[in-house]
């Protein structure tokens, strides 16, 4: 079962979220690395993090208490308030 | 029989109806008399009546929202297709008459009334139009999942103003269209500051949002199209940093017919006819015009006045003109006004017992309206108490003569109002040092009426900084 509502804006953006605009230059930028918490996540994650930095960013990392459930609200306010763009590591 | 031979019948029936359980060998008899050319539909129980078999379903209400059922039982006869006449509920001699059968019913009462048709439940005509009339609604249909609380699926999407709105279903946005006689497609005008297209049916879904009743809905409109009215500059008003939004002031037999607030607390909290009108505006320019707080809304502080602000005048004195007939409109008209207003300022003057002290008193509130040296830069809207307006009154005063004391009393040489004069880096051009100078501009302050009858304050509304033809002007829009 589901209840419909009905658009009430312009319609002028798409129904569904929108991604956030994609940063132009990673130079001086902010980027967190939320590990989900996932087997062997630090060790890809590092890496990742190394080519980063290499490219100018400041890299944050995140972790979240298990991979099975959200992110706890807080730890999604820190990385919004702490960075500009964040990687999220995802599955195996 | 003869020509009924020829015909198609439907009987309509509720379980839940005393008649109809009355009629049930009436009913068998048909059925056995008419076989295929009788359909039996049945509102509740598909299982009633159980001495009959092949009865309709018809549950949903489809076949009796069509066929416009009020009351069960009704029979109805078709000819090629059409109908041609129908009975309800219980009347031996008419049911005889209509079937042309002599001995049908023979054994029941002479009469008895039928019951309300369930398609015409309360609220339910609406659920169906929407369900099978072909409702047409335009708007993208959004499907919120049962597992997704529809409340906060409306915060996720961005569609409010900080506080829950009420889900704008299909059923809820075609009961709101019903109490305008506009259609539902016709486009009102472009919203700023996207300029996107607001429909009617869109200015529906906003007010249904704000929680308005639909007999608000004309009073939502009307004060949509004052905000679009070019001398309110609604874009502008939007977009400044400063702290205006409308403020909506609804004149006329329109207040009462739906129960606005116009005595105690009128500017305040607790009325739903004010707190929603005045909100569907907002959510309107928000939501379809795009203007977001931190978005193209660019306001340092805002005012609270940005949830809602709207109220009725007080036209309880025959004798003193509402703020609509002093922009030419009659008592009988109802008016929508709206100001571009940055939050009360309260004025207090509990001493005043005569017209000339309580004009000066007022104006020298006035006064600090925007900045005490800031002239003819910034309207106002004096929203007088009945007890303020009853000192003017008994002193012999119309509201003429009260605004013309409060310019009065304002009047300003400019040497004290230019910038530095007083140590005050703020204040007019140089230019104005040799003039006197009025605070309001001459179309600048506006005075209506409204709040309860005890107490000795009145409230000042200032306007935005670009006030008068180079910003907004208070516009006032008729409902027709």
């Amino acid at each position: 079962m589901s209840t419909t509502l009905l658009d009430p804006t312009s319609e002028l953006q798409p129904a569904t979220r929108q991604l956030n605009d994609r940063l132009s230059s990673l130079v001086g930028a902010t980027v967190g690395l939320l590990d989900i918490s996932k087997p062997r996540g630090k060790e890809f994650l590092d890496e990742v993090e190394k080519q980063l930095t290499a490219l100018g960013a400041t890299v944050k990392r995140y972790s979240k208490p298990t991979f099975t459930r959200v992110a706890p609200t807080e730890l999604s306010q820190r990385i919004s308030v702490e960075c500009d763009a964040v990687i999220e590591g995802l599955a195996d | 029989m003869n020509s009924s031979s020829e015909s198609q019948f439907a009987l309509v029936l509720k379980k839940d109806c005393a008649t109809c359980r009355l009629i049930e060998p009436v009913a068998r008899e048909l059925a056995e008399q008419l076989r295929d050319s009788l359909r039996i539909y049945v509102q509740d129980d598909p299982s009633f009546p159980e001495s009959i078999a092949g009865k309709v379903d018809d549950t949903q209400l489809e076949f009796s929202f069509h066929n416009d059922i009020e009351v069960v039982p009704t029979l109805i006869r078709f000819c090629a297709g059409k109908e041609s006449e129908r009975i309800f509920g219980w009347d031996r001699k008419q049911w005889q008459d209509f079937m042309q059968m002599p001995g049908l019913g023979n054994e029941l009462p002479d009469f008895r009334p039928g019951c309300g048709s369930k398609s015409r439940d309360p609220g339910m005509e609406d659920m169906l139009a929407v369900k099978f009339g072909g409702a047409r609604q335009a708007a993208r249909q959004l499907e919120i999942d049962d597992s997704e609380d529809v409340m906060e699926a409306c915060y996720e999407r961005g569609w409010t103003d900080g506080l829950p709105v009420t889900p704008p279903t299909p059923v809820r946005v075609a009961r709101m269209l019903a109490a305008s006689d506009r259609t539902a497609d016709e486009i009102i005008g472009n919203i700023p500051p996207d300029y996107a297209p607001c429909s009617i049916e869109k200015a529906a879904i906003n007010a249904v949002m704000a929680g308005c009743k639909p007999e608000y809905f004309p009073v939502v409109l009307a004060a949509l199209e004052g905000a679009l009215q070019e001398p309110f500059c609604w874009h502008g008003l939007l977009c400044t940093t400063y702290f205006s939004s409308p403020v909506v002031i609804v004149s006329g037999p329109v207040s009462k017919r739906i129960g606005m607030n116009s005595g105690i607390n009128a500017l305040g909290q607790g009325n739903r006819a004010n707190a929603t009108i005045g909100r569907s505006l907002q959510l309107i320019i928000q939501n379809i015009g795009g203007g977001r707080p931190g978005g193209i809304d660019r306001a340092t502080l805002g005012n609270p006045g940005k949830y809602s602000f709207c109220f009725a005048e007080d036209e309880s004195d025959e004798q003193w003109p509402s703020l609509a007939m002093d922009r030419g409109y009659t008592r009988a008209d109802s008016v929508v006004s709206l100001f571009a207003g940055s939050g009360i300022q309260p004025v207090m003057d509990q001493q005043s017992r005569n017209p000339e002290s309580l004009a000066r008193s007022l104006a020298a509130s006035l006064r600090t309206v925007s900045h005490a040296k800031v002239f003819m830069q910034t309207d106002a809207l004096l929203v007088l108490s009945p007890e303020h307006r009853r000192v003017f009154r008994q002193g012999g005063w119309n509201k003429a003569e009260v605004k013309a004391a409060i310019y009065e009393a304002l009047r300003t040489p400019g040497e004290e109002l230019v910038r530095g004069a007083g140590g005050i880096a703020e204040g007019l051009p140089e230019q104005f040092k040799d003039r006197t100078l009025d605070k309001f501009r001459a179309d600048g302050l506006h005075i209506a009426s409204a709040g309860g009858t005890a107490g000795l304050f009145s409230a000042i509304i200032a306007g935005w900084v670009a006030s008068g033809e180079k910003g907004s002007q208070l516009v006032s829009q008729a409902m027709v």
